[in-house]
C-alpha cells in the first residue's frame, strides 16, 4: 500500500508483528512501520469482529490499535517504534491479565 | 407539540427508568399514556447508573423496602420476557447471585454487623444469604487478589445492560402507542375538575391520572398536587474501561463486566448539591480499589467516567404515594430504578391504573418524615 | 527548552501550561516564556509541529519541493522555540483539564492529568492554552471503516514523518484546500493517483463568490489556483461526484461513485478522504467551555474573547481548536492568547499587552481575508455528511449504523446525549471523534431543527484513555476515600 522513498534512510530498526520479524526506520511510529510492511490490518473489532487499519495516523480514531510488548489496546500512530518491539493484531477484546506477582 | 391543548389518560412526568418502566406498565393495562421528558441535557440518572438488580443489603430500617426489593427481584425474568416479546431485544439480565467485596477486616466486619442487622429486622423477609472468607471466594471468583479478605454473596443478585434496558423500555412504551414528549418539561401542574392540567413552554396537556416521576425535580412538582418528595442529589461517580473478554460472570456491589465486555467501576456517594464534576481524587480510590479485588484489570484502559445524581430521600427508601387532596395524583421516586422496574412495570402501574397503590406499600408515603415528636 | 522524558521530571507546578506543540502553542510557548512565565507544552506527538509542520525537524524528506515552503516556514517556529526556556513534554497525553482545589485570589487552579510512558501525573498550573488543532472531519460513506481507506491528512503524516508515498492503485475523493495539497505533495512524491474525486457541490462556486468578494485580494487565491492548476494538469480530476462508496471484503478494492446520475467502478488499493478540518474540542467540551455551531464551517467551536480567553476562567483556547482558520493564523493566535495570559499573570502590563498584540491583530486581520471563500466554497455537501444509505457506519467504534441512529430519533432521543444512552454511538475509544458531528446533523435533519439547539456530546474525562492502574496511582483525599469505601 506504501512504499518507503529513497531519501528515507534513517537507522533500520528490526520489531517483530505477529511473530514475522519486519525492519522500520528511525522516526517511524509502530503505524507507519506496519504500512510500510504492507500491513493493512492491524486489529479486529470486539463486536463484529471486522478487520481495521490505521484511518487518521494522528490519534483521532482509534483503528491502529495493536498489543504492544505485551500491553494490549494501543495507539500505533501514537507510539514510536523501537527495536525489538512485539507487535501483535488486537484481536478483538483482550483479555485482562494479572501483571506477573500481582496476585 | 407547541401551544396544543392535549388530553390523555394518564400523563407521566419524567421519562427516565421509573417513568419510563411505569409508562410501559399503564400502557400494557390498556391506558392511554403519555410521557413528557426533558431535553437532551438533563439529571438523568436512568442514563448513568450501575445496571444492578441488587438485593443484598437494601432495607436496613424499612423491612418493607427489602421485601419489595426482593419481590421485584423475583419480578424480573417476566419483565426481561415481557420487554422481549414486546420489542425483540434482549436486556441482558443475568441473576448468578452477586457479592460485595471486602478489602479489610474492618470493612468485613463492618459488612457483617449490617448484614446481621438487616436480618434480624422484624418482619424481615427470609432469603439466603453466605458469609466467605478470601478462600471461599476464591473458589467462585478465582481472579480475586490478595487484598479480598472475604464477601458476602446472596444468590438473589443480578444484574442487566440499564442502557439497552431504558432503550428497550423507549422503544416498547411506543409500541404501545404511548406519546412520548422530549424537549416538553412541566413547569406547573393545576388540580382541574377532571384531572390535572400540566403546562410548560410545550403548551398545555390535560390528563385524567398523573404520575410524577421527574427524579429530582419531583421535590418541586410534587407540592403543586398536594404531595411531598423530599428528594435531594447525591453524586455517584462511575469509571468504565474498553471492552476485554468476558472474564466475570457475578456482579459485585461496585464492579461489573457488562454483556459488551467493558468493566464498569462504582460508585461514590458525595453529597454536593447539584455538581456533576468528575473529581480525580474519588476515580483514583474507586480505580484503585478495583484493581485490589482484581489486580488483572490494572492494565485496561480507561475509556470513560462520569458522575450522575442519584435521586435521595432522606432515608434512602422510595417514595410512592397518592394525593389526598388531589386523588389521581401519583408520585413515584427512588434510587434503585433499575432493581424496581419489574415492581413499577408489572405491581405499581397497575395498581395505579385501578385508581390505587399496591398492596404492601403503605409504608412507601411521605407521611413517614412527619414521625410525631413524643411529648 | 528543557525536554521531559519521564514523568517525575515535571515540576509540581508551572504558571502556564499549553496543549498541543502545534504551531499555535510553540507560538504560544516561546512568546510567554520570553515575558518570564514558567511553561510547560504538552504534546502526544513524539517531535514538535503539529499537524502542518509534522516531524518538521526530524523529516526524511530532504527534497524541499515535494512538501512546499509552507511546510518549511515550521523550521523557524519550531527553533525559536528549541532556544526558549520553556519545557516540552513530547509523547504526552493530557487526558483530563479540571479546576484544581487550591486556587488563588482570583480561583486560578488547573489540575492536569497527563500521562507519559504509561505513567501519569497530575500537574497543577494557573492558566491553560488549549491548542489542540483540529482533526479531519468525519466522511461517513459506506465502506469507510474498510483497511484501505484512510485520510489524506494520514498519508500526508505518513510522508512527513516517515518519507511514505501510496502504491497501487490510489484514488483520492472529497473536498478542500488540503485534499489538492495532498494530492500535489504526493504526485511531488512519485505516487501514481488514478483519480480525484471532488464532491464540492457544484452550487458552492456560486454562493461562495457571491458571499466574498474579498477573495480577489485575499492571499490565498494565487496560491490556491496554481495548486489547482498543477493538480489538474497532472491528474485525472473527476468533479460533481454526488455519491461515493467503498466496496471489498476485508478490504478495500474498488471504489463506486456516482457522478450526473452515473454509476462508475474503479479498482483501488488505497482510497483517501477529506472534506475539510474541524476543531477539536474534546478537551474544551469536557473542560466546560460554552461553544457556538459555525454554520459556514460546520462545526462547533468554543467562544472565544480578544485574547482567545474561554468562557471557563483562565481557559484560553489558541489555533484551530478555536475555529479553522490555519497554520500562520495558528501562530498569531497563539502569540495573542500568550499576552493575555501573561498580563493576567501579572508578568506584562495592559499598555505593552495591547501594543505588542496590534501587530498580530494586522497580520490576522490579512490572513482572514478570503477565508470565507474557501469556507464557502468547500463547504462539503449534505449527502456526505449526513449518510443516507442505512447500512453505513456513523460510530467506527461501536459499530452504530445509520439506520440505528434515525430509528432511535424517531424513538425520542431528541439530542445526541439520549442517542449515546440509547445506540452506544460515541461511546467507544475514540469518543465521539468521528461521529459526533455526524450524529448532531443527523438529529437536526431528521428533527428540522439547528445543530445549535440539537448541540454536541457532553465529553467527560479521561479524553484520551489512560490505565486504571495509572488512574490508581495518583494522589488520594480521605474525603475521596469515605466517599467510596462504605
Ligand atoms: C491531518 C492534517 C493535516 C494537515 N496538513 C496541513 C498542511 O499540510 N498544510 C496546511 O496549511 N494545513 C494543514 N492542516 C491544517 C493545520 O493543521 C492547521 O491549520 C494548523 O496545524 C493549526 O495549528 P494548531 O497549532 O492550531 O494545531 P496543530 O498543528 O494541529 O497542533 C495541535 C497539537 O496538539 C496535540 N494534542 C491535541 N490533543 C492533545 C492531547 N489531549 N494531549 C496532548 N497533545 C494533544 C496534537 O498532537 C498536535 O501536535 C492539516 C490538518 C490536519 C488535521
Ligand atoms: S490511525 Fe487513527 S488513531 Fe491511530
Amino acid at each position: 500500500m506504501f512504499r518507503r522513498l529513497p531519501e528515507a534512510t534513517g537507522a533500520p530498526i528490526p520489531f517483530t508483528f505477529d511473530g514475522r520479524e519486519m525492519v522500520g526506520r528511525r522516526g517511524d511510529t509502530v503505524a507507519a512501520a506496519l504500512l510500510a510492511a504492507g500491513i493493512s490490518v492491524c486489529r479486529t473489532m470486539a463486536v463484529s469482529g471486522a478487520p481495521r487499519g490505521p484511518y487518521c495516523m494522528m490519534g483521532v480514531c482509534f483503528d491502529c490499535l495493536v498489543t504492544i510488548d505485551g500491553a494490549a489496546n494501543r495507539q500505533g500512530c501514537l507510539v514510536l517504534l523501537v527495536e525489538g518491539m512485539r507487535i501483535k493484531t488486537q484481536a478483538g477484546a483482550p483479555q485482562a491479565q494479572a501483571e506477573e506477582g500481582a496476585t | 407539540m407547541s401551544d396544543v391543548r392535549l388530553e390523555t389518560d394518564i400523563a407521566v412526568i419524567g421519562g427516565g427508568l421509573v417513568g419510563a418502566a411505569i409508562a410501559y406498565g399503564l400502557a400494557r393495562e390498556g391506558r392511554a399514556v403519555r410521557v413528557l421528558d426533558e431535553g437532551d441535557v438533563a439529571l438523568r440518572a436512568s442514563r448513568a447508573n450501575f445496571a444492578l438488580v441488587w438485593v443484598q443489603s437494601k432495607g436496613l430500617g424499612m423491612p418493607e423496602y427489602a421485601a419489595w426489593t426482593r419481590a421485584s427481584a423475583a419480578a424480573w425474568p417476566a419483565l426481561a420476557a415481557a420487554l422481549r416479546e414486546d420489542t425483540g431485544i434482549d436486556v441482558g439480565l443475568s441473576q448468578p447471585g452477586g457479592f460485595t467485596l471486602a478489602l479489610s477486616e474492618a470493612e468485613m466486619q463492618r459488612r457483617m454487623e449490617m448484614t446481621r442487622l438487616l436480618h434480624n429486622q422484624p418482619d424481615m423477609v427470609k432469603y439466603d444469604y453466605e458469609i466467605l472468607d478470601h478462600a471461599q471466594t476464591s473458589k467462585r471468583l478465582p481472579a480475586i487478589g490478595r487484598d479480598v479478605v472475604g464477601s458476602i454473596y446472596c444468590p438473589l443478585d443480578g444484574h442487566v445492560n440499564s442502557l439497552r434496558l431504558f432503550r428497550c423500555l423507549h422503544q416498547a412504551i411506543k409500541r404501545y402507542g404511548v406519546g412520548y414528549h422530549p424537549n416538553c418539561a412541566v413547569e406547573t401542574i393545576t388540580p382541574i375538575a377532571q384531572g390535572f392540567a400540566l403546562e410548560g413552554s410545550f403548551g398545555e396537556l390535560r390528563a385524567g391520572k398523573l404520575v410524577l416521576a421527574a427524579g429530582l425535580d419531583n421535590a418541586r412538582l410534587a407540592p403543586m398536587v398536594d404531595l411531598e418528595a423530599p428528594v435531594v442529589p447525591s453524586k455517584g461517580q462511575i469509571i468504565v474501561t474498553e471492552k476485554v473478554a468476558p472474564f466475570l460472570t457475578y456482579p459485585m456491589h461496585t464492579l461489573r463486566q457488562t454483556d459488551e465486555g467493558g468493566v464498569m467501576i462504582g460508585d461514590s456517594q458525595e453529597d454536593h448539591g447539584f455538581d456533576t464534576a468528575v473529581t480525580t481524587a474519588v476515580i483514583s480510590v474507586m480505580a484503585q480499589r478495583a484493581v485490589r479485588m482484581f489486580p488483572l484489570l490494572a492494565k485496561l484502559n480507561v475509556v470513560r467516567t462520569w458522575s450522575a445524581l442519584r435521586v435521595m430521600s432522606p432515608d434512602g427508601f422510595p417514595i410512592y404515594a397518592q394525593s389526598r387532596i388531589h386523588p389521581g395524583a401519583f408520585l413515584a421516586t427512588c434510587h434503585s430504578g433499575v432493581t424496581l422496574a419489574a415492581n413499577h412495570a408489572l405491581t405499581l402501574a397497575p395498581a395505579i391504573a385501578r385508581g390505587g397503590l399496591p398492596r404492601g406499600t403503605s409504608s412507601f408515603t411521605s407521611e413517614r418524615f412527619h414521625v410525631p415528636t413524643l411529648a | 527548552m528543557k525536554t521531559i522524558a519521564a514523568i517525575e521530571a515535571f515540576a509540581d507546578r508551572y504558571d502556564l501550561a499549553i496543549v498541543g506543540a502545534g504551531p499555535a502553542g510553540l507560538a504560544a510557548a516561546s512568546l510567554a516564556v520570553a515575558h518570564g512565565v514558567d511553561v510547560v507544552v504538552l504534546d502526544e506527538n513524539a517531535s514538535p509541529g503539529g499537524q502542518i509542520y509534522r516531524a518538521v525537524t526530524s523529516t526524511p524528506m530532504t527534497r524541499r519541493e515535494i512538501l512546499g515552503e509552507d511546510y518549511w516556514r515550521g523550521v523557524e517556529l519550531v527553533q525559536e522555540f528549541s532556544g526558549s526556556a520553556s519545557s516540552y513534554a513530547p509523547s504526552t497525553t493530557v487526558w483530563n483539564v479540571a479546576r484544581g482545589l487550591d486556587g488563588d485570589s482570583l480561583g486560578r487552579d488547573f489540575e492536569i492529568g497527563v500521562s507519559l510512558r504509561g505513567k501519569a501525573r497530575l500537574l497543577r498550573a494557573k492558566e491553560v492554552i488549549l491548542a489542540t488543532g483540529a482533526q479531519e472531519r468525519p466522511f461517513p460513506i459506506p465502506g469507510w471503516t474498510l483497511p484501505g481507506v484512510m485520510t489524506a491528512g494520514a498519508a500526508q503524516i505518513a510522508l512527513k514523518s516517515s518519507g511514505l508515498v501510496p502504491d497501487g492503485h490510489l484514488v483520492l475523493a472529497g473536498t478542500g484546500p488540503l485534499l489538492y495539497l495532498v494530492a500535489a505533495q504526493l504526485i511531488e512524491a512519485g505516487a501514481s493517483i488514478r483519480a480525484l474525486l471532488d464532491t464540492t457541490p457544484r452550487a458552492n462556486w456560486m454562493s461562495a463568490l457571491t458571499a466574498t468578494p474579498g477573495f480577489l485580494a485575499s492571499p490565498y487565491l494565487a496560491k490556491g489556483l496554481a495548486l489547482l492548476r498543477m493538480v489538474h494538469r497532472r491528474l485525472d480530476v473527476v468533479g460533481g461526484i454526488t455519491a461515493l462508496r467503498a466496496e471489498g471484503q476485508k478490504r478495500l478494492n474498488r471504489v463506486a461513485f456516482e457522478r450526473a446520475g452515473r454509476r462508475t467502478e474503479l479498482d483501488c488499493d488505497l482510497l483517501l478522504l477529506h472534506q475539510g478540518i474541524v476543531p477539536s474540542i474534546n478537551l474544551s467540551n469536557a473542560i466546560g467551555c460554552a461553544h457556538d455551531w459555525d454554520d459556514v464551517q460546520l462545526a462547533f467551536r468554543p467562544q472565544v474573547d480578544a485574547w482567545f480567553a474561554s468562557t471557563v476562567q483562565g481557559v484560553a483556547i489558541a489555533g484551530d481548536s478555536a475555529g479553522i482558520a490555519g497554520g500562520e493564523s495558528a501562530a498569531a493566535r497563539g502569540r495573542i492568547a500568550a499576552l493575555g495570559a501573561a498580563f493576567r499573570l501579572e508578568r506584562i502590563g495592559a499598555g505593552q499587552r495591547d501594543r505588542d498584540a496590534a501587530p498580530l491583530r494586522a497580520e490576522l486581520a490579512l490572513l482572514a481575508r478570503g477565508r470565507r471563500f474557501l469556507d464557502v466554497f468547500h463547504r462539503p455537501a449534505k449527502a456526505f455528511r449526513v449518510p443516507s444509505d442505512d447500512a453505513t457506519l456513523v460510530c467506527r467504534c461501536e459499530e452504530v449504523s445509520a439506520k440505528t441512529i434515525r430509528e432511535t430519533v424517531m424513538l425520542g432521543a431528541c439530542g445526541p446525549n439520549q442517542m449515546k444512552a440509547f445506540t452506544r454511538c460515541g461511546m467507544g475509544p475514540c469518543q465521539g471523534r468521528l461521529c459526533g458531528l455526524t450524529v448532531t446533523e443527523m438529529i437536526t435533519d431528521a428533527r428540522a431543527v439547528s445543530p445549535a439547539e440539537v448541540g454536541y456530546y457532553r465529553l467527560r474525562p479521561p479524553v484520551k484513555p489512560v490505565t486504571l492502574a495509572e488512574i490508581a496511582a495518583l494522589p488520594q483525599t480521605a474525603d475521596a476515600e469515605k466517599a467510596v469505601a462504605r
